[in-house]
């Protein structure tokens, strides 16, 4: 059974498509990302699979449970929101207490979660001051904590770490990547690097659409180019343009060429990968050697998840310019 | 289950927030002062320049002076007490998004709504209490003591009176977005409300005849306006349900 599964849901305010037709499946205890550019239907989706919204169309089940049925869905999983607003007046302690009170926790188990939860989020030494005065690092952190109180079967966070300083994300990062097997997460953001570092498996959306699905590697492989980089010491130019003069005679090699603002730098885009992988770098050190190049870098270009958002968003919104044209 | 946690919430949250202890000193403070006032009057009025001159014309104050004045202070700053600390109850909630955080957890909102006002409802029952022993023991000292069974009944009343604007100003701040809205929209029923009764023959059957009928109890304690009773009980219920429906159909 997938943790969340949706079929075809749409949400549309008056003239807007917030969300079209989206139809995504999350296997249970992986780390979800979902990505998008600002206002792509992120937010909606979330807030639509939590329950504080309905959709206009299409239909949707969290933990098993159809979003229709708020309720039961509400006890399966935990929330933590874009900017988490927390009761300044109650402690980090009083928080959690309440929220376990929420779902029916007997006393015992209250007081154990609340103080695991204040340790794991590095909240311990401030228990029992009032929120008021927190900073949004920490309050994005408590946040956190009061989203894993009853160990939801699915997490939902909404850029988690977007108000965060460097170290602050690293953090929750590090402690989203350690629920990975104890409950599903899906995570929106924008933020390419903290997908690439934490999720098992990407979405991709658009305009309210989505533009792509996959696990992270199977994403990663798929875009992958078959081309590889090739760098030398400066001075080397001349001799470089040989080298590449020579891989051009290669009958699996489609182009060899120096950058045209670096001639230190060339891409070599090859017909057969698997060929190229076996073959290439004997070709180029051999050649290397003969022309006296000094080489400084050899590499296969691997397109980062940065590359494929941009491309595909970027199709996506072509696509999308076509039809409308 | 989470009717408890949230009624605790909410009072803890009256507690913490120091709102209760304005109640408490607003109603405890006009509880007895009242008394003290009604008997003070004259005295006063002679320490007015030219005052003297009216001091012939006012008759010497009684013990229904002292209930009339309880009354007339109590009516006027419990209504006001209800607005202000019911105005941003959901619509502070909602602008601030803690609402969005509590209602995404086995809360229903039925039951957020509803703790608001019971939460709100035994504080006036608290603090009015205070106020009404304040105000007999005073009375007592300065009159004599006033038919307790009156006192009391007079204090239920005034506490259901109240809980008719608690319940209309949470449907105003369900109704609206943010806690300026809630505002004005408060405002505006509170304001609707209280013209009603200039219309001939309407004031017997609202809420307001409720503090008439708990003031005449002392004079005649075979008075009753049981339509009114009905009505403010009704409006409370009608509220609570319209706030209700309105929530459950909002998008957070």
């Amino acid at each position: 059974m997938a943790a969340i599964r949706t079929e075809g849901m749409t949400k549309v305010y008056g003239p807007v498509h917030a969300l079209d037709g989206l139809t995504l499946t999350v296997e249970p205890g992986t780390v979800f990302g979902f990505l998008g550019p600002n206002g792509a239907g992120k937010t909606t989706t979330i807030r639509l699979l939590t329950g504080m919204a309905k959709p206009t169309r299409g239909r949707a089940w969290v933990a098993g449970e159809e979003i229709s049925n708020s309720g039961r869905v509400a006890a399966r999983i935990g929330y933590l929101p874009e900017e988490p607003a927390l009761y300044r007046w109650m402690t980090p302690a009083d928080l959690l207490d309440h929220v376990g009170r929420l779902f029916g926790l007997p006393s015992q188990e209250r007081r154990t979660r609340t103080k695991d939860l204040l340790e794991l989020t590095g909240l311990s030494q401030v228990g029992k001051r009032r929120i008021g005065g927190f900073s949004r690092g920490m309050r994005q952190r408590l946040g956190l904590a009061q989203a894993l109180v009853n160990r939801p079967e699915v997490l939902f966070l909404d850029e988690p770490v977007s108000a965060l300083d460097p170290g602050g994300r690293k953090e929750v990062l590090e402690m989203i990547g350690r629920l990975r097997g104890q409950c599903t997460v899906f995570m929106s953001t924008h933020i390419l690097q903290d997908v690439e570092r934490v999720c098992d498996a990407v979405g991709i959306i658009d305009h309210g659409k989505l533009v792509v699905e996959a696990p992270q590697a199977e994403l990663l492989d798929r875009y992958t180019v078959p081309a590889f980089e090739l760098e030398c010491e400066e001075g080397s130019e001349p001799a470089f343009e040989a080298l590449l003069e020579a891989l051009r005679g290669l009958e699996w090699v489609t182009s060899a060429a120096a950058a045209p603002q670096a001639g230190t730098v060339a891409r070599v885009v090859v017909k057969d990968l698997e060929i190229a992988r076996r073959e290439l770098l004997a070709q180029v050190v051999h050649q290397a050697s003969a022309l006296d190049v000094i080489l400084r870098r050899y590499q296969i270009v691997t397109p980062s998840l940065e590359d494929i958002f941009l491309r595909l968003v970027g199709e996506a919104t072509e696509g999308s310019q076509e039809g409308a044209a | 289950m989470s009717f408890y946690a949230s009624l605790r919430k909410e009072v803890l949250e009256l507690v913490r927030t120091h709102r209760l202890l304005v109640m408490a000193v607003i109603l405890i403070a006009f509880g007895l002062a009242s008394p003290l006032f009604a008997k003070l009057l004259p005295e006063m009025m002679g320490l007015v320049p030219g005052g003297e001159d009216f001091l012939s014309l006012i008759p010497t104050p009684t013990i229904s002076d002292a209930i009339a004045q309880y009354v007339k202070n109590l009516s006027l700053f419990g209504v006001l007490v209800a607005y202000l600390m019911t105005m941003g109850a959901v619509a502070t909630e909602k602008e601030r998004g803690t609402a969005v955080l509590m209602l995404v957890k086995p809360l229903p909102r039925a039951v957020f709504l509803l703790t608001k006002f019971v939460a709100l409802a035994l504080a006036f029952l608290g603090c009015l209490a205070l106020a009404g022993l304040g105000g007999y023991y005073y009375t007592m000292l300065l009159f004599s003591a006033p038919d307790l069974s009156a006192w009391v009944a007079l204090n239920l009343m005034l506490w259901l009176y109240f809980l008719v604007y608690v319940a209309l100003t949470l449907l105003a701040s369900t109704i609206a977005k943010s806690q300026a809205v809630a505002a004005g929209l408060g405002i505006g029923a509170i304001a609707v409300l209280g013209a009603l009764p200039s219309i001939p023959g309407l004031g017997k059957y609202l809420p307001g005849q409720l503090v008439t009928w708990g003031t005449a109890l002392f004079t005649d304690p075979s008075a009753r306006s049981w339509p009114a009773l009905g009505i403010s009980l009704g409006l409370i219920a009608a509220c609570l349900v319209a706030a209700w429906i309105i929530l459950d159909r909002q998008e957070l």
